[in-house]
This record gives C-alpha cells, structure tokens and sequence, in this order.
C-alpha cells in the first residue's frame, strides 16, 4: 500500500514540477540528477559543450572548428571596446573593477534594490547609459563583443547564480522555471520537452541538446547566423520554431528563463564565447 | 503494387462499412491514390504535418526519433478512427505529450487531418 502510495507521489512529481513547494535548490539537485541518470556516460564538466556533449558525431566537426574558432575575432574587437574611454573620460572598467579576476559566473544576479534581475548584458548597457552614452543593440554586435571578452576572462570560473531568500527574487526566479516548462506557441512545445524530456533524441536531423549547461558557452559564433549572438536571441529562436511569439530579448520573461537556466548550471564552468552549428 | 493492394482493400472496408450504415456505396471516398499522395505530402511538409521532425516514415529522408517509427498502422490502429483522433489531438492519450495538437490548434484543417491519416494508415 505505502509502495503504491509513493509510487503514485513519484509520478505526481515527475509530471508536475510545480505541484510541492520546491525550494531552487531541491529543483537543482532533481534537474542534476535528472540529467546524469539520462547521461551517465556523460562527466557532469562536459555539460557545458551543449549538443556535443552528446553528439560524438558532430563533435569531432566541432572540435576542428575550436580550433580556429570563429568567435576569436570577436573577443579581440570585445577587449578594444572594452577599453575605450566614454565622452566623459570614465570607462567600462570604472563599472566591472573586477572584469580581470572574470565576472561572467555570477551573471545573471538578483538584485534586491531595484526588484529586478541584472544581467551581463544589462549591466554592460547600464554602465553606457550611466556615463552618458547610447545603449547598444541586444542580441548581436558590439554587445556580444564586449560579451565574449568578459566571458573568456571568466573561462574556468563556476557558474555561481544566487536566489537570494527575497520575495522578489523567488517569484523572478518562479517565473523563469515556469517559461520553461510551459508549452507555448501554435506547436504547442516547452522548452522543457525538447531539452529535458527529450533531450538526447533527435528531431529531424538535430540532436537535443540538455538544457544542463545551456547558458555558460554564450555568447556564440553560429554559422547558421554568421555572427554571434547572445543566448536571447537564441531564445526568441527556439521560441519561433514552434511558432510562438518571441519576447524581446532582455524582457523580463528572458532575463528571468535565464536566471531559471543558469542556476540550473551552477558548479559548471564558463566556457564562452563558443561555437555552434 | 503494394499501394493498389492497400488502396483495394481499404476502398473495400470502407465500402463495406458504408454498406453496413445503409448507405449507397458512393465512390467518393478518400482513398484515392491522389488524396494518399496529398496525404503524404501534408505529413512530410514542414509547414504541416512535419512528422518526419519526430517519426520515422518509409520514403522520408532525415527522421527523427522522439516518436515511434510509424509502420505497421494497421495492426497498431485496427480502429482508423483511433489513428484520426491520435492525430488530431494527441494530448487526449497523453496530457503532457510533446506531439502537436494539429487540429485544436488549427496547424491542419479537418480535411488535412483526414488526408494524413487515411495515408498513414497504409503504413
Ligand atoms: C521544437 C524543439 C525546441 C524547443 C521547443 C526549444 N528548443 Fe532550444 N533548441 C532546439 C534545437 C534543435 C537546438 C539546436 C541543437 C541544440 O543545441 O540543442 C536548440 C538550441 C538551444 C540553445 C543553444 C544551446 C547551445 O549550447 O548552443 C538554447 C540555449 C536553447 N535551445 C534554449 C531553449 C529554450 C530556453 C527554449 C524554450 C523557450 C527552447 N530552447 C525551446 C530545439 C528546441
Ligand atoms: C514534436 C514531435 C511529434 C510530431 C511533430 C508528431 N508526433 Fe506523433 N508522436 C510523438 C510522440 C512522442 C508519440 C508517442 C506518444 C506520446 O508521447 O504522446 C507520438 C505518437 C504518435 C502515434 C501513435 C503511435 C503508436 O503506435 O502509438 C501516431 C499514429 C502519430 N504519433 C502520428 C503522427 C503524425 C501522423 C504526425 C504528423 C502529422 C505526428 N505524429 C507528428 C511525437 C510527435
């Protein structure tokens, strides 16, 4: 009877992630144990390699790419913006005094004075616009530039995102969760049932890959864009393919998946910027 | 060859079925070689039915793999009407599925659901 009675609870929980009061860090340890149980052979560090963790295929063609990588160009162009000084004779670095020991980890953060989740995008935006200056495009450009620098001087650091015990930041948090496995869109899919479910199975000829790590490689050079772009902007793409209606990127809905997503890859290394197909 | 068998005995089924309701056995039935052509189409267009995204069909290049490959339709479908329903909503069998609810979300009409199943069900 009590077997029966924990079994039912099991599949209760399984299929409603939402139904007990799960703490962000009871979720972290079911979405961890979740994808080393589907992914044994996978060691958890190589979670941050997104779709090549599990594609040996693709990830020799990968590899090669790596090795003259396409985003190189981009952290180069990033560490000359970066260290342009504003109109106003201040700089980026007047913003990020710590930008050398790598600061990308502890992105995207809660912060309790605004309310609101500041992300490194944002963060870079705000120091423009606090000195005076225009902000820059979102999803591609300058932007990731200046990204993919901080990024790389962060390679090796672990992901590090705090939920701060704050009304606010639970309910950012609550939210992000929530755009994840929610279906959307005319097609009616969750992000949550193509790289959690599913991950790992392929739709048409692309491999899933498991939202575990999802965050630390962005910024990315995609060949499919030609250029990099910021993990928004990857966002408002898988949200069209099942013909949903993309938010914007840096909306509160993203910066609150990514909060979702990143403290779902806390311990894991950054290793942006990276390549993708 | 093997389509023109399949095509003969669901046009005889159906036939018979129709007798049994006490109607005239008129010829416009679906199954026609061209509406299984359109059929197919419809499953294997991307803007549509786009099951090659998730299932293995004989003929259809680049398959994915999330759902059972579809072969042997008959024996898994005895009942055609239970295949129609699978994919006009398939949420009905499974809340949480990942398949499309094609006809509640008006991805296919209802003639291009039936078009697809009547094909499908000759895998
Ligand atoms: C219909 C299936 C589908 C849905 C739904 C979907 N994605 Fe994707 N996503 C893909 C495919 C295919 C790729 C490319 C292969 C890969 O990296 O997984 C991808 C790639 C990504 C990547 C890049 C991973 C990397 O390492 O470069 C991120 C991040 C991502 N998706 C997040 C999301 C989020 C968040 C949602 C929900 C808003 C979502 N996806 C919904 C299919 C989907
Ligand atoms: C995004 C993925 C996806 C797409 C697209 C999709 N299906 Fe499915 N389908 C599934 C999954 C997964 C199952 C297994 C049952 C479940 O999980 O609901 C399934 C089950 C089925 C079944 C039942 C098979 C059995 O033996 O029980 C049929 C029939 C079927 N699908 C037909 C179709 C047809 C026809 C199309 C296109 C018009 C289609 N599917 C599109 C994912 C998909």
């Amino acid at each position: 009877m009590k077997k029966i009675a924990t079994a039912l609870s099991v599949v209760l929980l399984a299929a409603t992630p939402f139904a007990s009061q799960a703490t962000p860090d009871d979720d972290l340890k079911a979405f961890r144990s979740y994808f080393t149980k589907k992914f044994p052979e996978v060691p958890m560090s190589d979670f941050v390699n997104g779709v090549y963790a599990i594609d040996a295929a693709a990830r020799e063609q990968w590899e090669a790419f790596e090795e003259f990588p396409s985003y190189e160009i981009a952290i180069d162009n990033g560490k000359d913006k970066f260290g342009k000084k504003f109109a106003n004779g201040k700089g980026y670095a007047d913003c990020f005094p710590n930008y050398k020991k790598g600061i990308k980890q502890n992105y995207p953060y809660f912060d309790t004075d605004s309310g609101k989740i500041v992300t490194l995008e944002g963060a870079i935006n705000k120091c423009r616009t606090d000195n005076g200056e225009k902000p820059l495009k979102w999803k591609k450009g300058a932007i990731t530039e200046i990204g993919a620098y901080l990024a790389s001087l962060s390679r090796g650091h672990k992901i590090n995102v705090k939920v701060p015990n704050d009304a606010g930041a639970i309910a950012a948090y609550n939210r992000g969760k929530k755009h994840f496995y929610a279906k959307r869109g005319q097609l009616n899919m969750a992000c949550a049932d193509c790289h959690y479910y599913y991950s790992g199975s392929m739709i048409r000829a692309d491999i899933l890959s498991p939202a575990l790590g999802h965050p630390s490689g962005f910024p990315v050079y995609r060949n499919k864009w030609a250029g990099m772009g910021t993990i928004h902007r990857r966002y408002g793409g898988c949200n069209k393919q099942v013909r949903a209606k993309p938010f914007k990127a840096q909306s509160d809905e993203y910066k609150a998946l990514e909060y979702f997503e990143t403290y779902m890859s806390n311990g894991l290394e950054i290793n942006g910027p990276s390549q993708r197909k | 060859m093997r389509l023109t068998a399949h095509i003969l005995t669901t046009t005889a089924s159906i036939a018979a079925l129709v007798g049994c309701l006490g109607f005239a056995p008129t010829i416009a039935s679906a199954d026609t070689t061209a509406d299984l052509e359109k059929g197919k189409a419809l499953a294997f267009n991307r803007k549509k039915g786009n099951c090659l995204a998730c299932h293995q069909i004989e003929g259809g290049k680049l398959a994915g793999n999330i759902g059972p490959p579809l072969v042997a339709m008959k024996a898994r479908f005895p009942d055609y009407g239970k295949l129609r329903a699978q994919i006009y909503d398939a949420r009905k069998n499974n809340p949480n599925t990942i398949m499309i609810p094609f006809g509640p979300h008006a991805v296919m009409s209802d003639g291009e659901i039936d078009l697809v199943a009547k094909y499908i069900h000759t895998l």
